[in-house]
């Protein structure tokens, strides 16, 4: 492919990247609202636009499996899912970082049963917010577009080895058509060589993976991962850094919109962040000293990023988009209050969930929450969380 | 395939691919049927194993009994596992990332594994028509968490969770025809084995591993801690077993059946079943529903095996 602007469905621009990307293996069962992305690249193979297996296997839980296997071989390999199918494959999930397979994944948020929904948000994956994966969120197609190749190019870095999965909001990303701009495959194939794992499974060097670990190891094994994950940070830092090099896209982790001067912050995680925006540039012009903070890279957390932002702001308004039930509010508010917890002058943090299975956060909706959470943090009412337009 | 019908004990592989050292009890026949598998695959196979018994005893970090590059990710899913393997090294030999070579790519699992927890992921790798070899074997419950039932275990066999009692005669199921279900998949080749049958067992493996597309072998492995049985008995009842024609030795090669041994004479069943701690409780009325059972089954399958 040469470079071009084009607007494409942001879930076929996702798989035309993997194609780019000479992926090996792919793997998936389908689930809306991911289906569009395997069903090009289903169509890619089946036309010989891309050189590949593609495996179409009988659930999640084994296409996570075939994964495993095909990057313990040293294949490059892809697999996509959403909220019940990653459910059904968590087990396999876990292990596949804990065995340092470099596997990508396209995640197409979506809410979890029950009841059932199709619909956006962000329960499925903070359930395997623990899962020991490299996990980044992305805020419009280009974004999505051009983490495909910056995950590849993660996840097999020999420092890091472990598998990234690629948050984009199920149908408010995945199923809206928009310009992207391809780039070419030469520059593709620079950032992204062709990858030779050390230590694959083959006959001619044989190595046993997968072991069974006693008490005395086990300790230590949930340490290497722990490094591994902290220690990917650097890597995703400059893996973004050469790509804006090359495309002039450039990315963080953790990102701002007028937020140098503000006072307060509104923090969100995906595609809502565009809509955060507006809302700041209109609550500006009422003479708010509002800004955005917008976290990118959730796994490996960047405490580092976060405090650069938001040391000296006095509130935070966090926007979560899942609840952890029985808890003390939104996954991402819970992350922000125990990083800021024994920081001198930490914000305040307020916490308010909004947009459960899509159910739409307008700009009125986002300027509701600001000055919401604003009047809540000058209250003293910073406890647990609000569930936003919930009719009771 | 006639290159494979002639054995002879000094021709078999000097090779060990499974070593010794690995921690299984004594007189596990379950590890004998491992090593005599690995003996007719070689060196040039990358083996996916299910959690169990076999993957326990042979990996506790940092050692490993693996002469071969092996796998283990979860219970469920060494048939997903290998096929990963199989479509990663089929996609990048085709695109020239490695050289060309003739690998086996084998999944193993036991009875709980295979009949249970993987017949959906095993169902579909055999009907996608990956090029492998799954090898279950069958020790007649999950013995690794402690003996309890699995939809292979006998009828009548007391397990931990299929317990003898008052109200109880233990196993209140038939045994799940796993090679059926394997045949039913029309896949190229399908066998039962058993390590008290060494030979048969590794021309078996061998055509397995030589026919293009999924191949199943079924393999009877005697575990004496969760038969109740002394460990230097797994190896005669494993015979008993083939003998009473409780566990028939056949194949079915593009859907042709064949009895690979014809016991002569036929032993009664209770030869087999009175020796062992699972079945004690069994009175000699079950003991003979057991055998009209075993007979009706094995005439079915000798006729099959006489259809042309
Ligand atoms: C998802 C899951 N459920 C349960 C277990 C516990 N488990 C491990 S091995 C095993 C039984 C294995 O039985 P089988 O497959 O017959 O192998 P054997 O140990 O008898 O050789 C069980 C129940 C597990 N590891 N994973
Ligand atoms: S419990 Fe049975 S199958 Fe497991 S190692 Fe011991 S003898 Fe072998
Ligand atoms: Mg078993």
């Amino acid at each position: 492919m040469a470079k071009e602007r084009r607007g494409i469905e942001v879930s076929l621009a996702i798989a035309e990247a993997v194609g780019q990307a000479d992926c090996d293996v792919i793997a998936a069962y389908p689930i809306t609202p991911q289906t569009h992305i395997v069903e090009h690249l289903s169509e890619m193979v089946a036309d010989g636009h891309l050189d590949a297996e593609f495996v179409p296997v009988e659930s999640e839980h084994s296409a996570m499996s075939v994964c495993c296997g095909a990057a313990a071989v040293g294949a490059r390999t892809f697999t996509s899912t959403s909220s019940q199918g990653l459910a059904l494959m968590a087990e396999i999930f876990f292990i596949a970082s804990a065995m340092r397979l470099p596997v990508v994944m396209a995640l197409a948020n979506r809410s979890l049963s029950a009841p059932l929904s199709i619909w956006n948000d962000h329960t499925d994956t903070m359930m395997v917010r623990d899962g020991g994966w490299i996990h980044v969120f992305v805020e419009n197609g280009q974004e999505a577009y051009d983490h495909v190749f910056w995950a590849f190019r993660v996840a097999e870095d020999p420092a890091v080895r472990l598998p990234v999965a690629i948050n984009i909001d199920g149908f408010i990303l995945t199923h809206v058509i928009e310009p992207i701009e391809f780039e070419d495959d030469e520059l593709i194939k620079r950032y992204i060589p062709e990858y030779k794992m050390e230590k694959a499974l083959h006959p001619d060097n044989p190595v046993s993976m997968g072991c069974f670990g006693m008490p005395e190891i086990y300790t230590e094994a949930q340490m290497a991962r722990e490094k591994a994950l902290v220690g990917s940070y650097a890597t995703c830092v400059k893996a973004w850094e050469e790509w804006a090099v090359l495309t002039g896209r450039r990315y963080h982790p953790v990102e701002t919109y007028r937020a140098e001067d503000a006072d307060y912050c509104i923090v969100t995680m995906g595609s809502l962040g565009e809509t955060a925006m507006v809302a700041v540039d209109e609550l500006r012009e009422q003479g708010e000293k509002v800004g955005v903070i917008k976290i990118r890279l959730w796994r490996p957390f960047p405490f580092e990023d976060l405090y650069g932002v938001v040391d000296g702001k006095r509130v935070l308004i966090v926007l979560d988009r899942a609840i952890s039930f029985g808890g003390p509010g939104g996954p991402v508010a819970l992350e922000l209050r125990s990083a800021l917890y024994n920081r001198p002058q930490a914000p305040t943090v307020v916490n308010y969930v909004a947009g459960l299975a899509s159910r739409d956060v307008t700009v009125e909706d986002f300027k509701a929450i600001i000055l919401g959470g604003k009047a809540k943090a000058a209250a003293g009412d910073t406890a647990g969380f609000t569930l936003y337009g919930v009719r009771e | 395939m006639d290159k494979f019908s002639v054995y002879a004990a000094r021709l078999v592989e000097k090779g060990e691919y499974f070593a010794s050292g690995h921690r299984a009890c004594q007189g596990c026949a379950e590890a004998l049927a491992v090593r005599l598998v690995m003996k007719a695959l070689g060196r040039d196979t990358i083996v996916a194993m299910a959690t169990g018994c076999m993957e326990i005893v042979s990996s506790p970090l940092p050692t490993t009994a693996w002469e071969v590059p092996w796998i283990h990710v979860a219970f469920e899913n060494a048939s997903a596992v290998i096929t990963g393997c199989e479509s990663g090294m089929k996609a990048m030999m085709r695109k020239g990332k490695l050289p060309p070579k003739k690998i086996n790519f084998v999944a193993m699992g036991g009875d709980g594994a295979t009949a249970d927890i993987g017949m959906g992921q095993l169902s579909g790798a055999l009907e996608r028509g990956h090029d492998f070899v799954y090898v279950c074997y069958d020790n007649e419950a999950y013995m690794n968490t402690g003996i309890q039932r699995s939809s292979a275990t006998p009828w009548g066999a007391s397990t931990t969770t299929s317990p003898a009692g008052k109200l109880s005669k233990g196993q209140r199921t038939q045994k799940k025809d796993l090679p059926k279900i394997a045949i039913a998949h029309n896949i190229p080749y399908v066998a039962t084995a058993c390590p008290s049958f060494p030979f048969d067992l590794m021309e078996k493996v061998k055509k397995a591993a030589a026919v293009e597309g999924p191949a199943y072998l079924h393999i009877l492995s005697v575990c004496p801690t969760g038969w109740r049985i002394p460990s230097e008995e797994a190896i005669k009842y494993g015979r008993l077993a083939v003998n009473t024609c409780v566990f028939p030795l056949y194949e079915c090669l593009y859907g042709k059946y064949r009895l690979t041994y014809r016991p002569n004479p036929i032993l009664p069943v209770r030869e087999y079943i009175e020796g062992q701690g699972r079945f004690r409780h069994l009175t000699p009325e079950d003991i003979e529903a057991i055998q009209e059972r075993t007979t009706a089954e094995y005439e079915k399958l000798v006729k099959l095996s006489e259809e042309v």
